[in-house]
């Protein structure tokens, strides 16, 4: 009897990983990102808005900040940026833009048009802290704490399904900031 | 002379894909040969990671020419394999590599077939340790051996 069952079951257990695979296959698409947990990399860009100037990390060190990667030439940034100006009245924490691999003109273009949600406008043409961040696409969005640390990545569009949680997270480090201080 | 119809689109197929192939690669100039081999080995094994499963070698999209940019410049620079390597996995994870670091969490992927292979074995092994008895029980009816 067990014997006949046999191909049976390995059939039921094959069914059943086919199915959990199908249930992950969107986020098969998300690369973990190594760098939780680890001190954002170091900096030295000039600010998006005013290119003379010279912005570092040490600027934004003993408190939490987000920063979010976007580009003119990037459909879902656009999408997103309602929430991300949304994101900029919801929470104390500075909001600071990564301007990732683009055009300064092109960049500027796109603020005038559909607005300015950041405190801090980090311009980054070459990609190069991109790629140290572990940037493979736009946009993607980084909460750091007060001591310089990782904490979270959200990759892909802020939508309305995760906004809350990422305000949630935000909120939390602010609290850690205060605790801490 | 009949014309090798087929061979010869074949052929324009395969001229296609290399035309593809090398469309994405910039050029670059080394000081040694050693340097233009460790780079071809590297943007090969280093995964385009915006990609559908595509090494930077072949790859066209912008992030994967900065990342072929980086490892030029980092083999210029003197840095080792195994530095860039892990360059790369410091921003990407092990992602970025086509043959996973043996590792807990990786261990099925790579004990995984082994393991099945002797599954495998294992079963075959049974199924024809039964068979034979069966058999030597049929023939050992039909004709009963001698006593020894």
């Amino acid at each position: 009897m067990i014997r006949m069952m046999l191909p049976l079951l390995v059939f039921i257990g094959l069914v059943g990983l086919l199915v959990a695979g199908l249930k992950t296959a969107d986020q098969r698409q998300i690369i973990d990102s190594p760098l939780i947990g680890k001190p954002v990399p170091g900096f030295s860009l000039p600010e998006l808005l005013d290119l003379e100037r010279t912005v570092t990390n040490t600027e934004l060190n003993g408190k939490p900040f987000v920063l979010n990667v976007w580009a003119s030439w990037c459909p879902s940034c656009r999408l997103e940026h309602p929430l991300i100006k949304q994101l900029g009245r919801d929470i104390v924490s500075p909001l600071v833009g990564l301007n990732w691999k683009d055009e300064h003109d092109a960049a500027l273009q796109w603020l005038g048009q559909f607005g300015d949600a950041w405190d801090l406008h980090l311009f980054d043409p070459s990609g190069r802290f991109g790629i140290d961040l572990g940037v493979y696409g736009a946009p993607e969005t980084f909460l750091i704490d007060h001591t310089g640390t990782i904490r979270h990545k959200h990759i892909g569009p802020v939508s309305m399904d995760s906004y809350d949680d990422l305000v949630a997270r935000i909120r939390q480090l602010e609290a850690e900031a205060q605790a801490g201080s | 002379m009949r014309t090798p119809r087929i061979p010869l689109i074949l052929i324009l197929f395969l001229l296609c894909d290399v035309i593809l192939a090398q469309s994405a690669i910039e050029v670059r100039n080394f000081n040694t040969e050693v340097q233009e081999l460790r780079y071809r080995e590297l943007v090969r094994e280093l995964r385009c990671t915006v990609c559908q499963n595509e090494p930077l070698e072949s790859s066209n999209a912008p992030l994967a020419a900065d990342l072929r940019q980086q490892v030029y410049e980092q083999i210029m620079g003197g840095r080792s394999d195994f530095e860039i390597r892990q360059y790369m996995r410091d921003r990407y994870g092990d992602f970025v590599l086509y043959d996973p670091p043996f590792a807990a969490h990786t261990m099925i992927l790579w004990l995984g077939p082994i393991v099945l292979l002797l599954v495998a074995l294992g079963a075959a092994a049974v199924l024809i340790r039964q068979r034979r008895r069966m058999l030597d029980e049929r023939r050992g009816r039909a004709a009963p051996q001698p006593e020894q």
